[in-house]
């Protein structure tokens, strides 16, 4: 009996590592092919993390813009980065999850700003907070906020 | 009609002078996600990808983090909140502090 009830939690875990590296790849890819068009859509609105703004610019009035999104690491990865830490080293599965997540957030950011009819973002700041932190079932996912301040011209 | 506050993570308005300070101001707000939305997440957290409950959530939040401090400087006659930083801190596991603060100044 026991043996079943292995079997079947082995076998619930190999579905999930499957189902996570098949879509967690696809969902990814998409993810950063839509990062890399809005990227290219938003290339006039300059960011810029100086605190101070020249003379020469128009300052029609400023405004804050912030940007946030909360993205989750998918099972394999999560499986994947548990075995690095065995190891140590580059954890690549968390570099491109938080790559993904600031990306993304500058991009909201960007879409706020554009909204407002501004051209340039003055000192820009990200925050980052992992949100279920602690825990055993820990799932990691993570918050990336990105905010600043829209010279409106 | 009272004019809109200006907000900015800048420590001047280009443009305008600063007439006075009138010191600090801080909104803040302490959420705990729902179980619905952490199945939901649990669920989506195999797949991986962005966790649209959350992000509603926390900007949500926020917003409401940032209100508070918006009527914190009305309450000082302030018409501008100035260098603003937001803060995220968890209290205990599942709530977490948003904190937003800032500078609170009358400009013309």
């Amino acid at each position: 009996m026991e043996a079943v009830f292995n079997f079947f939690g082995l076998s619930l875990v190999v579905f999930l590592l499957v189902l996570g590296y098949g879509f967690g790849r696809l969902a990814e890819a998409r993810h950063y092919r839509s990062i890399r068009r809005r990227e290219e859509a938003f290339s006039d609105l300059i960011i810029v993390c100086c605190k101070t703004v020249p003379e020469s610019l128009p300052a029609g009035g400023s405004q804050m813009v912030r940007g946030s999104v909360v993205v989750s690491i998918d099972y394999f990865k999560h499986f994947v980065a548990g075995l690095r830490m065995i190891f140590g080293g580059r954890v690549h599965t968390y570099e491109s999850l938080l790559d993904r997540g600031r990306r993304e957030a500058l991009l909201r950011m960007q879409a706020e700003a554009r909204k407002l009819g501004a051209t340039v973002i003055f000192n820009t700041r990200f925050e980052t907070s992992s949100i279920s932190k602690g825990g055993g079932r820990s799932i990691g996912c993570i918050e990336v906020l990105a905010y600043g301040t829209a010279i409106l011209p | 009609m009272e004019q809109q506050m200006i907000t900015s993570t800048l420590e001047y308005l280009p443009g305008r002078t600063i007439k006075t300070h009138l010191g600090i101001v801080q909104g803040s707000t302490v959420r705990a996600k729902h179980l619905g939305r952490d199945i939901a997440a649990g669920l989506k957290n195999i797949v991986g990808g962005e966790l649209k409950g959350y992000s509603e959530l926390l900007s949500e939040a926020r917003e409401e983090a940032f209100q508070r401090m918006i009527r914190q400087a009305e309450a000082k006659g302030a018409n501008a909140v100035l260098n603003v930083r937001f803060t995220t801190s968890s209290v205990t596991q599942g709530a977490s502090e948003i904190l937003a603060y800032g500078s609170a100044v009358v400009a013309e």
